[in-house]
């Protein structure tokens, strides 16, 4: 049997060039500038930890006459004007410090666990906690319906501000 | 005076293990109605009057330290490696927590203190307050012994005594750092006091949730003080540190993190089980925790286990650290599984969509958050042991997930309190959402059409993510104050301030914890400044400058003064904006002679759009002339406001509820109809 192969109409061509130039148009954004030295300068030194010892990102170490960091940002910036990629620059950091010279885990191998395990566990733990409001829900007893009376709203939260302890903090 | 303060010391120790000792006697002979030969009250009561003794005690210890330290008591080791003559008196008082035995002497004083505070006020439950002090006695055992036997606050230095001391760190030297450590120590070591009542109240079966009641001022003072305690240490990094920030995610500014984030999640779940008897074994284990959080971020600052910055005490008594969590954990356990039939919840969820469910998943995302700040915190020392080579977890990690984890609880923060308990209506939600989500959403298209462009970096989407959020949230705690007080204004005719005011003076608790929300919102606003910092580092000679943002800056001068304490190198720079001279600033370098070592002091000025903040980073060796780096570091300001909000807000809820006024005003029916009108939302909204 031969399936029907529905033609494009004109509004969805129309529609998927909008598509187009609009991915486009986020891609050339998310690009640009993305290139410039001063950019990469400064996107790549705060992705690595000066190795003096210091613990702090390589642009905010600041000790005064630091051993490290004149020459890892020196080096960094011979990098960026050999025309080195970034994974390039990175590797060749970590071949000559060693992998605590980035400031983040990589997302390679067992590293990637620290990234996944945050939201990992926010995600389990929202499922469980939405998972326990419908179990608890569907075991609750249908309440026979409220009758709706004139006035009944404020009389009904009038005695529960009479009766509530805390004075205005009632209990529902 | 070192054979005072160890002899006070030893006397604390003997006191306090009596009050463990007859404590746990008299305790045990009052649940099995066993008899001995003194009445199990009698023997409570010598161990409430020990355990009050032993803060006289520590105290002396204390004053004896503090005396050798104004005294220039070089004979004593800890005066000699954390003093010196040139010493400005109020850093001597800094001196007592600076290394690792004064640090552990200020924590036993603390505890003995709420201790002290904890027993005199035993009438408010006899018996719940003598479980409380019983295990408040147990954990200053673990204290006293380190002072006694390990970690020696007197013990004296070996050899001839020396003439002066080797000064103190000079990174302590700023005069934060006076008040900084006690307010972080009073927030770490407040937690014991519920974390007792709430261990004490489950061993007893305690019926009800007075201990709740007893313990929610405790764990209020004791939160705002961590708070406090917290920031004090961001404004400390930023001043003194001077590499732009406040917050690094160093391994020991997380360690103060975690039990505050524990505590806060704390502090908003009891509230369930006040008001509907839910959630109680989730809060046992949430003060629990926050309690082994505190033990933990004490262990990780001196065991160096993880490299930080400022981890000053660094020793080998993680080890005893260790054991006292271990110890802690199994005691908790047990008693959890022994009793945990005495915490059935009374009441179920019955909707997604309501007050407690909000509480459950503001609980559930700061847990989340903590948990990813103890993940990050410990990462490096699991991959060791996984692939044997460590990593670094640094600012980026955390940016990446804690932010978004942040933002999500700023989100919540609105949300919750216009959610109405038990279930929500649709109706209801879209009277209230309607006005914080068109303020959010007007106030993300603002802030684009003005050029904060979210495309353009993960910095800018957070930071708009994050105004708009705060716009959301100052909405609906903004609508709850108006709608309150627009009742009391109708029936008062008072003017909507002071129909506020009484609003406020009415539920405190509530009103002041909408104040402590909106003060976090504050902060959120000036942390999400920090996107668009902007900082140039230059070498300025005479009249030379250089340009950040509005401001050109002109060298001035530079010259360098001595003192008895220190050297010092300073800039002095003009600071012009549109042509027109503005202020003075002096960026200083510090030699410390005692310590021999080099300390930044950072110029900071200082304005509600911006921080201009200064760092002298040192002389050019070639050119002789000072590199300064200069930082445009927008919204700071508004972290301090915001965190002073929180302090006014807590303060608030602390204060007792316009009752008398009340009472009075029941008895007039137009009062009546305005109280029930006013107090309507609180069905709706509540604490």
């Amino acid at each position: 049997m031969r399936r029907k192969v529905r033609r494009p109409t004109r509004l969805s061509k129309s529609a998927l060039r909008v598509a187009q130039a609009a991915l486009l148009s986020v891609i050339l954004t998310f690009s640009m500038g993305a290139a410039s030295p001063g950019t990469r300068f400064n996107d790549l030194g705060h992705k690595m930890i000066c190795s003096c010892g210091c613990n702090q990102v390589l642009l905010e170490c600041n000790h005064v006459g630091c051993p490290a960091s004149e020459g890892m940002r020196n080096e960094l910036m011979a990098g960026i004007d050999r025309g080195d990629n970034n994974n390039l620059l990175l590797q060749s950091f970590v071949q000559k410090y060693g992998p605590t010279v980035l400031a983040a885990p990589s997302a390679q191998g067992f590293n990637r666990v620290a990234w996944v395990m945050p939201f990992a566990v926010l995600l389990l733990g929202m499922g469980g906690t939405m998972l326990l409001v419908r179990k608890w829900k569907l075991r609750s007893v249908e309440m026979p319906p409220v009758p709706i009376m004139p006035g009944f709203e404020r009389v009904r939260d009038r005695i529960r501000y009479d009766t509530d302890e805390f004075r205005g903090d009632p209990r529902p | 005076m070192a054979a005072f303060g160890s002899f006070a010391l030893l006397l604390a120790l003997v006191l306090c293990a009596y009050n463990l000792l007859a404590g746990t006697i008299a305790l045990r002979q009052l649940s099995t109605g066993a008899a001995g030969r003194i009445s199990p009250e009698r023997l409570a009561e010598t161990a409430r009057r020990a355990g009050i003794s032993s803060f006289i005690a520590v105290s002396a210890a204390a004053a004896a330290l503090l005396y050798s330290v104004f005294t220039n008591n070089f004979s004593i080791a800890y005066i000699l490696h954390h003093s010196n003559r040139a010493l400005p008196g109020p850093y001597k008082f800094a001196a007592l927590w600076s290394g690792q035995e004064g640090s552990l002497l200020l924590w036993a004083w603390l505890l003995a203190g709420y201790g002290f505070v904890l027993r005199l006020r035993h009438k408010v439950d006899v018996r719940l307050t003598a479980y409380a002090s019983t295990i408040l006695a147990a954990i200053q055992v673990f204290f006293l012994l380190l002072l006694n036997f390990t970690a020696l606050p007197f013990a004296i230095a070996p050899g001839e005594i020396a003439g002066d001391g080797f000064g103190l760190n000079p990174l302590l030297q700023y005069p934060e750092m006076v008040i900084h450590p006690p307010m972080l120590y009073l927030g770490y070591v407040g937690f014991s006091v519920p974390f007792a009542f709430a261990l004490g109240a489950l061993m007893m079966r305690y019926p009800g949730e007075k201990w709740i009641h007893i313990t929610r001022r405790w764990t209020m003072v004791t939160w705002i003080f961590l708070t406090c305690g917290v920031v004090l240490g961001m404004h400390w990094a930023y001043a003194v540190l001077g590499w732009g920030g406040y917050w690094g995610w160093d391994p020991v500014e997380n360690a103060s993190l975690m039990p505050w984030l524990t505590g806060t999640a704390f502090l908003h779940s009891v509230m369930m089980q006040e008001k509907r008897g839910m959630m109680k074994n989730w809060n046992v284990w949430l003060i629990f925790s926050t309690f082994m959080l505190s033990i933990l971020g004490t262990l990780l600052t001196r065991s160096g286990i993880v490299s930080s910055v400022h981890a000053f005490a660094q020793s080998s008594i993680g080890n005893w650290f260790v054991g006292f969590l271990v110890i802690t954990l199994i005691v908790c356990t047990f008693t959890f599984v022994l009793q945990r039939d005495h915490l059935k919840t009374e009441h179920k969820l019955e909707s997604l969509v309501s007050r407690e469910s909000s509480f459950l998943f503001n609980n559930l995302v700061l847990l989340a958050a903590c948990f990813t700040v103890l993940w990050g915190t410990l990462f490096p020392v699991l991959s060791e042991y996984v692939q044997g080579s460590k990593v670094t977890v640094g600012a980026p990690f955390y940016n990446r997930v804690a932010v978004p984890i942040g933002l999500f609880l700023l989100f919540l923060t609105g949300v919750g309190p216009l959610l109405a308990w038990r279930s929500s209506s649709f109706k209801s939600i879209r009277k209230n959402f309607i006005a914080p989500l068109v303020a959010g959403v007007v106030t993300a298209i603002i802030l684009t059409l003005f050029g904060v462009h979210f495309w353009q970096d993960e910095g800018s989407f957070y930071s708009l993510v994050c105004f708009s959020l705060a716009a959301l949230v100052t909405t609906a705690i903004g609508s709850e104050f108006v709608r309150g007080a627009a009742v009391i204004q109708r029936h008062t005719g008072q003017n909507i301030l002071a129909s506020m005011v009484q609003l406020t003076r009415r539920n405190t608790r509530r009103y002041g914890g909408y104040l402590v929300h909106f003060g976090i919102v504050v902060m959120f606003v000036g942390l999400a400044g920090s996107a668009f910092n902007r900082s140039v580092e230059k070498e300025l000679g005479f009249g030379q400058s250089m340009d950040l943002g509005p401001y050109h800056l002109v060298c001035q001068s530079f010259t360098q003064e001595t003192n008895a304490n220190y050297d010092t190198e300073y800039s002095l720079m003009d600071v012009y904006r549109n042509g027109k001279k503005q202020f003075q600033l002096a960026p200083e370098k510090r030699f410390y002679q005692a310590s021999q070592q080099t300390q930044t002091m950072v110029a900071n000025h200082s304005t509600p759009l911006w921080d201009l903040y200064l760092v002298y980073e040192g002389k050019n060796p070639e050119t002789g002339l000072p590199i300064i780096k200069a930082f445009l570091n927008p919204l700071v300001m508004w972290i301090w406001i915001g965190v002073a909000i929180v302090v006014f807000g807590t303060a608030v809820a602390l204060m007792p509820n316009l009752t008398a006024t009340l009472a009075s005003q029941r008895n007039r029916p137009d009062t009546l109809a305005a109280s029930a009108e006013v107090e309507a939302p609180a069905l709706r909204g509540g604490d």
